[in-house]
């Protein structure tokens, strides 16, 4: 597990516990970087070293979002009639109430996408390449059309959440760093999950699955662990992000997996794949080129968007880690022999 | 230089180059300019009427500048509006118009379009207590909730369809057969504003007992329908009801006609939007299409005159428009009224503004505006329109009807 | 759901009109996953932009229509015009995927696809478009049954075309060598076969396939520029079912796939149509999987 670093881990800390005091304004945008530095990692868990790509992972960010829901919900009334109504039965949470549906709720998330991916992994894990990135696909594809033809849940119509009984700026400040604890904590777990011999394991699995099961490793007790690890902090993170968009609907809110979906690969290979600081470089100058260009070129940001998907993919496919790695081979303790070096 | 100082510089000119991105909050009012704000649909499944309703915005403020502008404290302001792409996701539209209050410090408000972008934007708007003109967001359900900065010029979902079906009930009476046995076939977008008007179909449908039997939700592209057809087909209906927005509106009509279902009566949202009658031409002849608006209608205002004066000046000033959709106009009505507003006020101050709009009364070429207690507008029926030889005639309610309903309808 | 069965054993004819929909647009289906079936087995480049490949296509014969042109000039035209624009994508991005792992040429293609939907949709904007052939349509059985002219026309089109890329891949030259690579590469650069030109013509095919895909689908379907993503599941669902080495089966899991969908809707209610798609997607993987499982178990 890395030790705790002043240099490289203090201006982080810094940073996220002081913005949205110093940067009021932005605290919904930082907090969406901590929700994007959380896909980037949990995504690496898998396609970074593991070496298992998939396009589906949003799938229990949906599945988080929805369990949340329907747990605060249901800690105080039918989740059926709520829905019902389209969110007309005004229900006024007490505090007590609100925030006991909302931990039971991030609890219940989380557990509920890890279980869900253990059950899945069963199927899953049998695909190899592209059927498994396709597979998955189908996956978060597949959830987010059967959600909405699912009434108890509101179907198409969506769910309403229940409205935070303190302030307004109380609420962004509780889920600003519920976000970034969950980063933080997301970032703590892989640092010390890849310093194990799990993390040993899944890499042998990337490298060559057949030797590794040759060897003894438990290939498929170890990727459906790790299936299952991304979905736990995945979980968490569609239930805080649900709590933040305050109204959740199947298609585009829950399941966005040509948007949310395809951004967390996007931003682990600008980083780098396989390295533990990739995804977090890659989140952070993701989301400040996604904000740039939303803003600044209107109409034209799924062009950049595109275009820069392409060019990371097609020329620049180690990322920004892997360059840096080819190029400073010797601070990441790789030591080159003199010899090659020479020739 | 070590990689911990490496990452530590990217991560530190990253936060730096964040931070001066932000910039600090400018003015909600720069210099002689009042800066509107809307996140609305440029891209995904509402862009179509996402772009209309900007249309409409863009009329609207053009208008209002051009006699002059509006007058606050004595003096004289152009409006302006800054607009972001909300993707068509409610996902984006929270963050968006955070940074228009946060960043861009803009205090006043357009509306997105559809029910479930609004949806989200009015918790914001709650939260930072300014106010919104929405001109696109039509479910009841935002009007149940409290929300005290939310104010709608439309008039809400379930009006929209629930006419058609008290129509098909006066005319299977006139024709001494009893309401009751009729039968409806309905196919609806799986989202929150066609969801609302499906509601209010039903709720009139079993008012009078009539039977629904078929009941489909569009797929969702909403680029095929034809399933759900052969279904009217075999089971004829007397009454087909579709509402998809204007996708849903131009599959349908596609459909329709290629299929060549002939059932009596056929009513479908967003006619006008789709531009259905120069798409599919005479295929389409007795279609009602609720609106919330039309140039027929007898409204006028000293802005833009009467509603046909609107219809010929937006026509003249965006390309490529047949039918004048009323998404536009009642867009542009969002833009008088936050005029009327600011001047009622006399003020900038957000709370004035926003008692200045939750009891403003008046006339434009939209129809009368006066907003409940709960935000929504109560002084402006919807209307009923069948497209008779490629025209839009009003034919329900009776009080505005210019033209006969046509009935049966026969497929060409 | 029952009640929908029971309408179509109590009046059998209604079936014919859901299987002629289902063969109609599942021809089209199969035109496209043919041509990723092509890139895939020849060159092993997954396109995720073969739906927005469609897309363009049928925006050409629609912008054709538009200019008075008879959109059915717009087949030849979006042959011509996606197989240049093929050529050039091959050129500037694909030439460099080819070799890297399979993961990729998913990604890049994505990327690709990003890009032209938004194109399309800044170019010719969000709305449902669809190119009117003005062909009769003909009523059957007191109109129980309907068929568009067009359909037929297209129908008929697509297996024109399908049966002309066979015949060009058995006798022409470039046919040999594009088999000849497919099975194996090294030993065609050995024989002196320009394997990279041989690349760029298989890609720029499949998009001209693609065009001509999209051609038909915007007369007798509807098209917008955010479509081509569901046509490009459809493909890899087809393609993943059938294998890509298997024409026959692609063009019967293609014409499978458009009957399966309108079944689907029928049955279930429209809003499970294109669910079916995705789950029939599902269905072949676990499915395969059991299959491998069953052929792992005789190994040990």
């Amino acid at each position: 597990m890395e030790k705790f670093n002043p240099k490289l881990h203090l201006p982080i800390l810094v940073f996220g516990l002081a913005a949205p005091f110093v940067v009021p304004g932005l605290t919904i945008q930082v907090a969406v970087l901590w929700v994007m530095v959380l896909f980037a990692l949990t995504w690496d868990v898998m396609g970074g070293q593991m070496g298992y790509n998939s396009l589906g992972n949003i799938f229990f960010f949906g599945a988080g979002m929805y369990i949340c829901a329907i747990v605060q919900i249901a800690f105080i009334t039918d989740v059926g009639a709520y829905t019902a109504s389209n969110g007309g039965v005004r229900i006024t949470f007490t505090h007590q109430e609100y925030f006991m549906g909302l931990i039971c709720g991030i609890i219940a998330a989380a557990i509920g996408s890890a279980l869900i991916a253990a059950a899945l992994g069963w199927t899953v894990f049998g695909l190899r390449g592209p059927y498994f990135a396709i597979g998955t696909l189908g996956i978060a594809l597949a959830a987010g059309e059967l959600m909405g033809t699912w009434e108890w849940v509101g179907g198409g119509g969506g769910i309403s959440m229940p409205v935070y009984p303190g302030s307004a700026d109380g609420k962004a400040y509780l889920f600003y760093f519920l976000c970034f604890a969950a980063a933080v904590g997301t970032y703590l777990f892989c640092s010390w999950l890849y310093s194990t011999r799990f993390g040993l394991a899944i890499n042998a699995i990337r490298d060559d699955e057949q030797k590794a099961e040759a060897m003894g490793v438990h290939t498929l007790r170890y990727k459906t662990i790790a299936w299952a690890v991304s979905a736990f902090f995945l979980g968490i993170s569609g239930a805080l992000f649900g709590n933040i968009t305050g109204f959740i609907e199947p298609l585009e809110v829950a399941f966005p997996t040509v948007t949310f979906g395809i951004f967390m690969v996007a931003m682990s290979l600008l980083g780098g794949k396989g390295t533990l600081w990739g995804p977090v470089l890659g989140a952070f100058l993701f989301h400040f080129l996604k904000e740039f260009t939303w803003t600044y070129f209107l109409g034209w940001q799924w062009v950049a968007l595109g275009v820069l998907i392409i060019v990371n993919v097609v020329f620049f496919q180690q990322g920004i880690m892997g360059w840096l790695m080819e190029k400073f081979p010797e601070k990441f303790g790789i030591v080159v022999e003199k010899k090659e070096a020479a020739e | 230089m070590n990689t911990t100082r490496l990452l530590t510089a990217v991560s530190a000119s990253l936060a730096i180059a964040g931070l001066v991105m932000s910039g600090p909050a400018q003015a909600k009012v720069e210099g002689d300019t009042i800066i509107l704000g809307s996140a609305i649909s440029f891209t995904g499944k509402y862009s179509t009427n996402g772009i209309h309703a900007k249309n409409g915005y863009e009329l609207g403020v053009m208008k209002i500048n051009e006699m002059g502008g509006v007058k606050v404290g004595g003096k004289t302001y152009k409006l302006k509006v800054q607009y972001y792409d909300d993707e068509s996701t409610p996902l984006r539209t929270a963050q968006l118009l955070e940074r228009l209050v946060n960043q861009d410090g803009v205090k006043y408000f357009l509306g997105p379009y559809s029910s479930a972008t609004t949806k989200a934007a009015a918790p914001i708007m709650e939260k930072y207590k300014v106010p919104m003109i929405e001109a696109e967001g039509a479910s009841r359900s935002l009007f149940n909730k409290g929300y005290k900065y939310l104010f709608a010029v439309l008039s809400t979902s379930e009006q929209y369809l629930a006419s058609s079906i008290s129509l098909a009930a006066e005319i299977a009476e006139k024709n001494g057969k009893k309401a009751s046995d009729i039968k409806v076939a309905m196919a609806f977008e799986n989202d929150p504003f066609s969801l609302d008007v499906r509601a209010g179909v039903l709720e009139d449908a079993k008012k009078y007992g009539m039977k629904v039997v078929i009941d489909d939700k569009m797929p969702r592209d909403l680029n095929d329908i034809s399933s759900t057809l052969t279904k009217v087909k075999a089971l004829k209906p007397d009454l087909l009801v579709l509402s998809g927005h204007s996708k849903g509106a131009a599959t349908g009509a596609r459909q329709i006609k290629e299929m060549k279902i002939n059932v009596p009566m056929i009513a479908m949202t967003h006619c006008e939007a789709a531009k259905i009658t120069s798409k599919f031409g005479a295929s389409t002849d007795d279609f009602l299409c609720p609106t919330q608006w039309a140039e027929t209608l007898s409204y006028k205002d000293k802005y833009f005159g009467t509603a046909a004066d609107y219809d010929k000046l937006f026509k003249k000033t965006f390309e490529g428009y047949k039918n004048v959709p009323y998404q536009s106009a009642q867009a542009t009505a969002a833009v008088l009224v936050w005029k009327e507003a600011f001047e009622k006020a006399d003020s900038f101050d957000t709370t004035k503004v926003r008692d200045a709009i939750s009891s403003i009364e008046m006339e434009t070429f939209y129809g009368g505006i006066k907003f409940s207690p709960a935000g929504n507008n109560i002084a402006k029926p919807m209307v009923l329109r069948q497209i008779q030889n490629g025209q839009y005639n009003v034919v329900a309610p009776s009080k505005w009807a210019s033209h006969p309903v046509n009935w049966p309808r026969t497929a060409k | 759901m029952w009640d929908n069965i029971a309408i179509l054993t109590a009046a059998p004819v209604f079936n014919i009109q859901l299987l002629l929909d289902g063969l109609f647009i599942g021809a089209t289906f199969a035109l496209a996953a043919y041509g990723l079936a092509l890139v895939w087995g020849v060159m092993n480049v997954k396109n995720l932009a073969q739906g927005d490949f469609v897309m363009m296509g049928g925006y050409i014969a629609w912008w054709l229509g538009t200019q008075g042109i008879h959109p059915l000039w717009g087949l030849p035209a979006s042959i011509v015009i996606m197989f240049a624009f093929g050529w050039a994508v091959y050129v500037l991005m694909i030439r460099r995927v080819i070799d890297k792992d399979m993961f990729t040429s998913l990604l890049a293609t994505f990327g690709l696809a990003i890009v032209l939907a938004q194109a399309l949709n800044l170019m010719f904007g969000p709305e449902v478009q669809t190119a009117e052939s003005d062909f009769p349509i003909r009523s059957y059985f007191d109109n129980a049954v309907t068929i568009a002219d067009i359909k037929l026309v297209a129908f008929g089109l697509c297996g024109l075309l399908a049966l002309a890329v066979v015949l060009f891949m058995k006798n022409s030259r470039m046919g040999q060598a594009i088999r000849a690579t497919a099975q194996d590469a090294r030993a065609a650069r050995v024989m002196g076969i320009d394997t990279d030109r041989v690349y760029a013509f298989t890609y720029a095919l499949n998009a001209a396939i693609c065009g001509a895909a999209g051609a038909l689908i915007s007369m007798i379907w509807v098209i917008q520029p955010f479509y081509g993503i569901s046509h490009s599941i459809r493909s890899f669902v087809i393609v993943t079912a059938a294998g890509f080495g298997n024409l026959p089966g692609v063009i019967m899991a293609g014409l499978g796939l458009g009957v399966m969908e309108q079944y689907g809707g029928f049955v279930l209610g429209a809003e499970y149509q294109q669910a079916t798609v995705v789950a029939l997607l599902l269905g072949v993987l676990v499915w395969r999987q059991i299959e491998m499982r069953r052929h792992r178990q005789v190994v040990q």
